[in-house]
């Protein structure tokens, strides 16, 4: 039985060097990703139609999703697999697979593409991986089940939250320590920095509310609360943000309010909330910043918000409980 | 496992000792448990009602011990656990005073009703705080309450009114009530006919049931028997033991569900609620007790998870603030559940989501949907203010 899969796995390295030399090969294909949890699959959306282009079969309970930054692999953190697959754009197919990643949520990239700072929720840590041999560097320890993982734009630092401890907490990267933990609001999400680099702003999904962190010294500089009317705190979660390029707006998932908030950055003001479908959980923006596209996590749908009139122009089926999106164009 | 516990505690006191001091103080937590509970007999356990503890809940505080490791770093606190155990509440009042002279002021209490009770009410007005984390009794909440008993444990009005929204939300609104002869047995059945009476639920009629196979009382231990001569859409069954409650279903003369100590119960905690981050706190608890979590499991672990949120929020140890955040109309504890847990000020129960549960599902959550409150939806479940008979 064995001879394929040792085979399967030989294969990665030379591939991913082919697709690093042939980047065009896959550009801009317009798709849109969205990971769902219970299916194990990552659906593919045509971007101008919306129609299913293919279900991509992934290891067990893919949750985050991101590209390399030429965008001809993605990436899927699958928690109950142990495996991040590593998915052709091109191809639309799992290509590779990073293995035995206990429980991973979330991740990101160092600015060379060479590590992969990565939750691992089981174990209350943040692992550094070397994508190349896929060996795990280290693992460290941080709060409890860890979730939304960001690089600093410097390229010096991680910000990783924890869930349990209320905690963002910035790891240094030379050092692979934990240099600095900053009290947010209860159970922290995920992330956006705002593009001069001044501010992290963290959601937190059981206080209806943002928290603006200063980098400069890593102190909480306000907390931005979500308040749709006729909806109770204990409703309102969020969860995803989505930042615009130019640093003016943010679109944040509230979950269980099905909606989407919309922030204008400067004045920290709540301008809209959108109806989307059921428990919003990660949003993202299609290039030119037309499209919204927002997984929602219990009625199984991506709805796609018409930024201009921030109105929902359609809804589409996808996996059982939705969980990321990403856009490739 | 009490020598376990010591074992680890000394390790963990000279941890603190000999290596560099980190944090400036140890906030030390008291573990009290009452030796020889009947209610933790194996042979008790096995008979299994559904919600029955799977065993002490010491690990339940030992899980969230760890996960607490970041609450207290901005304010230089770390958590430790310190136990004890005797056979009477006379005893246990001795201990607890040993541990206060120790300054623990915070004392996780895994003690029936009436132990708890008594040992509480020596410490009255004094600064301690105990945490009622395997009692359901609604006594402890109502004219026996005490100011320093605090309760992470649902208790039974909380569960009825739980179970009985959800027959609501069915429109299965009549109930055949069977109760068992136990004096717990009559409290489930009292906490029952209270949800009944609250959210319209009709109970058809009320039977006392017995175990046993003697033919003189087959109008009592025969499930038949006991579910004929009458129409209804769910038995209901109060037992707090389980023996009976576990043969009833499928045996009922009429083809209708069996709810309460069997079928469907409303539970602090299953291992399979899939939402929330609950799954991961079963995987850990799970790792450290070898078996899964139940209800006191959680309420041992909510309430140490409790006493840390105070520390990180209130940003200290001081007992009158931490105290003082826990009563809090605008505090929010994170029990994994969904809505965020917060204690009411009229009785010190925890406010909190229920599991409705089956022995392998959560079929929904409580309160139900459309079951509403002028302030909060949690307190559709147990003893609203205007309800308490609670004076501090």
């Amino acid at each position: 039985m064995k001879p394929f899969f040792p085979l399967l796995f030989a294969l990665p390295l030379l591939s991913l060097s082919l697709l690093v030399a042939s980047p065009a090969f896959a550009k801009d294909t317009g798709y849109a990703f969205v990971s769902s949890e219970n299916d194990h699959i990552v659906t593919v959306l045509d971007g101008k139609t919306f129609a299913k282009v293919k279900d991509i079969k992934t290891s067990k309970r893919p949750r985050h999703l991101q590209f390399n930054p030429d965008k001809t692999l993605l990436y899927a953190a699958c928690g109950e697999g142990a495996s991040i697959d590593v998915i052709d754009v091109a191809k639309l197919e799992v290509i590779d697979k990073i293995e035995d990643v206990e429980d991973p949520e979330a991740f990101d990239f160092s600015q060379d593409g060479k590590q992969m700072f990565i939750s691992l929720e089981d174990d209350g840590a943040l692992g550094i991986l070397d994508v190349a041999s896929k060996k795990m560097l280290k693992e460290v320890e941080i709060g409890e089940e860890p979730e939304g993982v960001l690089t600093s734009h410097d390229g010096k630092s991680v910000y990783v939250t924890s869930e349990v401890a209320n905690t963002v907490h910035v790891v240094d990267i030379a050092s692979q320590a934990v240099k600095a933990n900053i009290v947010v609001g209860e159970r922290p999400r995920r992330f956006a920095t705002t593009p001069d680099n001044q501010e992290l702003w963290v959601t937190s999904e059981l206080d209806a509310s943002i928290s603006i962190i200063n980098l400069a010294d890593h102190t909480i500089k306000e907390k931005i609360t979500f308040a749709p009317e006729g909806f109770r705190k204990e409703d309102i979660t969020p969860v995803g943000i989505s930042m615009t390029r130019d640093g003016k707006t943010a679109f944040v998932t509230i979950g269980r309010a099905n909606r989407v908030a919309v922030v204008d950055v400067a004045s920290r003001k709540v301008e809209d909330y959108i109806l989307v479908g059921e428990r919003a959980w990660n949003a993202a923006l299609n290039k030119d910043e037309s499209l919204l596209f927002v997984a929602n996590g219990l009625s199984d749908d991506v709805s796609i918000v018409n930024v201009a009139d921030r109105k929902v122009t359609k809804s589409v089926p996808v996996g059982r409980v939705p969980y990321m999106v990403v856009v490739d164009d | 496992m009490i020598r376990r516990c010591c074992t680890w505690l000394v390790c963990l006191w000279v941890g603190c000792t000999s290596l560099p001091v980190y944090a400036a103080q140890t906030l030390s937590i008291g573990y009290m448990q009452q030796s020889d509970d009947p209610r933790y007999d194996d042979k008790h356990m096995t008979a299994q009602f559904l919600g029955q503890a799977l065993g002490r809940p010491y690990e339940g505080a030992e899980v969230a011990l760890k996960e607490v490791k970041f609450h207290g770093q901005n304010a230089g606190v770390e958590f430790a656990l310190e136990s004890a155990e005797a056979a009477t509440a006379a005893e246990l009042i001795k201990q607890v005073e040993t541990l206060q002279a120790k300054g623990v002021r915070f004392i996780l209490s895994d003690l029936p009703a009436a132990t708890l009770s008594e040992v509480a009410s020596a410490f009255k007005g004094k600064d301690v705080v105990f945490f009622n984390v395997s009692a359901p009794d609604d006594s402890l909440r109502q004219a026996q309450c005490q100011a320093v008993v605090f309760h992470t444990l649902p208790n039974h009005a909380m569960q009825a009114d739980a179970l009985v929204q959800y027959l609501v939300a069915h429109k299965w609104k009549q109930v055949l009530v069977l109760e068992g002869e136990a004096p717990e047995d009559k409290l489930l059945t009292a906490a029952f006919e209270r949800a009944a009476k609250r959210y319209g639920a009709e109970i058809v009629a009320k039977r006392p049931f017995v175990l046993g196979n003697d033919p003189r009382e087959r109008d009592k231990n025969n499930i038949a028997l006991l579910t004929g001569d009458e129409d209804y859409d769910v038995v209901y069954i109060a037992d707090s033991h389980g023996e009976f409650a576990r043969n009833a279903a499928y045996q009922t003369l009429l083809p209708r569900p069996v709810i309460g100590s069997e079928g469907l119960n409303a539970l602090a905690w299953n291992w399979a609620w899939e939402r929330h981050g609950a799954p991961q706190v079963e995987k850990r608890f799970e790792k450290k007790a070898e078996r899964r979590m139940s209800d006191p499991d959680w309420a041992a672990w909510m309430a140490v998870k409790a006493i840390a949120t105070a520390v990180q929020q209130t940003n200290g140890a001081d007992f009158v603030k931490l105290r003082d955040f826990l009563t809090a109309p605008d505090t929010t504890l994170d029990g994994a559940k969904g809505n965020a847990s917060s204690f009411r000020p009229w009785d010190h129960q925890l406010r909190q989501p229920l599991l409705l549960s089956t022995h392998n599902w959560v079929v929904d959550r409580a309160p139900l949907e459309g079951f509403l409150h002028q302030t909060n939806n949690l307190d559709t479940l147990g003893f609203d203010e205007r309800d308490s008979q609670c004076k501090f």
